[in-house]
């Protein structure tokens, strides 16, 4: 299909969505990432039953978590597609990808661009 | 087990504003198994404060440590060389291993993090519930295994009271009457004649009317 998303999104691969820990999602964060979202199964078709329930409910604890640091909940989401529906995967990356543009970088980055600029001009 | 629930972060991070490296310390034993302050919420923990200092373009360290247990001298003593760089501890195991920590670490604020409730087990995967108050004067026996200390609001010791609807009891349409379940399981003994016997006055002196508790076995001490 040779479909095109956003070549900002890095995809990272896992057995199962139900792999997905909550201190992962608050890793990437803290390692600089703008967004994070995740692209499980149809709700009800998870090969392992509970996986995707699991990968949203972690996602809702992100947000909730996110909310209170500062971050922002809603750079954390959840999205569910099949795996033959390739113009989805597409969209759903485009439509974060907004998503995240909108709302601009990740807070930490833009205050310790900040502090280094104080640090500079004190200097 | 002893069952506790996180504190909301919003309190912790209040608590801890001004700290300049702070240590999260949790522990192996039963808060893991409540998930309320294993290694898994520590890291959690951990990661959330960290993005909280990096978003006020602060550089706060934030260190994790499990320890195997914090109600033990023993291994919180050990931990001296990681915990005493920090300048503020918040202590995820229960109220027993936070007061360990602040006792062995006289000179470290110990915060915290978690908020103990009651001995309990789980009932299911994520649901805790209460089976224990520690009165020092166990009544399992005369009840059936269902301890009305504990599981009746009223902690009555012979029978229910009028408050008793449908196996409910009349605090929340959730909550069991621990009567109910005591009368039930009588009858599931054949003990029903039992429930007739009356549990005389209980010597409340071995609770925590007595004061704080000590148990002192010597045939173990050193």
């Amino acid at each position: 299909m040779r479909l095109s998303y956003p070549a900002h999104v890095r995809v990272i691969r896992v057995p199962c969505t139900g792999k997905v820990d909550l201190v992962h999602i608050l890793r990437a964060f803290e390692k600089g990432a703008d967004g994070v979202y995740l692209v499980g199964c149809l709700e009800g078709s998870c090969h392992y039953e509970q996986g995707n329930f699991r990968a949203r409910k972690r996602v809702e604890q992100a947000q909730r978590l996110l909310e209170a640091v500062g971050t922002g909940g809603e750079r954390v989401q959840m999205y569910n597609l099949t795996s033959g529906e390739a113009p989805k995967f597409a969209q759903y990356a485009r439509e974060m990808s907004e998503r995240i543009l909108a709302l601009g970088p990740n807070p930490a980055k833009l205050a310790a661009a900040a502090a280094a600029g104080r640090k500079t001009k004190e200097a | 087990m002893i069952v506790a629930k996180g504190k909301p972060l919003e309190d912790i991070i209040a608590a801890v504003q001004d700290a300049q490296s702070i240590l999260v310390a949790g522990c192996n034993e039963c808060v893991t198994v409540c998930e309320a302050g294993g290694s898994k919420e520590v890291g959690v923990l951990a990661a959330a404060l960290r993005l909280h200092f990096q978003n006020q373009g602060r550089k706060v360290q934030v260190g994790e440590i499990t320890l195997q247990r914090q109600c033990d001298r023993e291994y919180v003593s050990q931990a001296r060389e990681e915990v005493e760089p920090y300048a503020l501890v918040i202590s995820l195991a229960c109220g027993v291993g936070c007061q360990f920590m602040a006792e062995e670490y006289t000179t470290l604020p110990v915060l915290p993090g978690v908020d103990t409730l009651f001995m309990g087990g789980a009932l299911e995967r994520g649901v805790w519930s209460e089976r224990c108050q520690g009165c020092g004067n166990c009544l399992l026996g005369l009840t059936g295994g269902v301890c009305p200390v504990s599981r009746c609001a009223k902690r009555l010791l012979n029978g229910p009271c009028g408050g008793s609807t449908a196996g409910k009891c009349e605090i929340g349409k959730e909550v069991d009457c621990a009567w109910h379940l005591i009368i039930e399981r009588m009858k599931a003994l054949g003990r029903l004649e039992d429930y007739e016997k009356i549990i005389p006055l209980k010597d409340w002196s071995t609770d925590r009317a007595g004061g704080p508790r000590k148990v002192v076995k010597e045939e173990v001490r050193l």
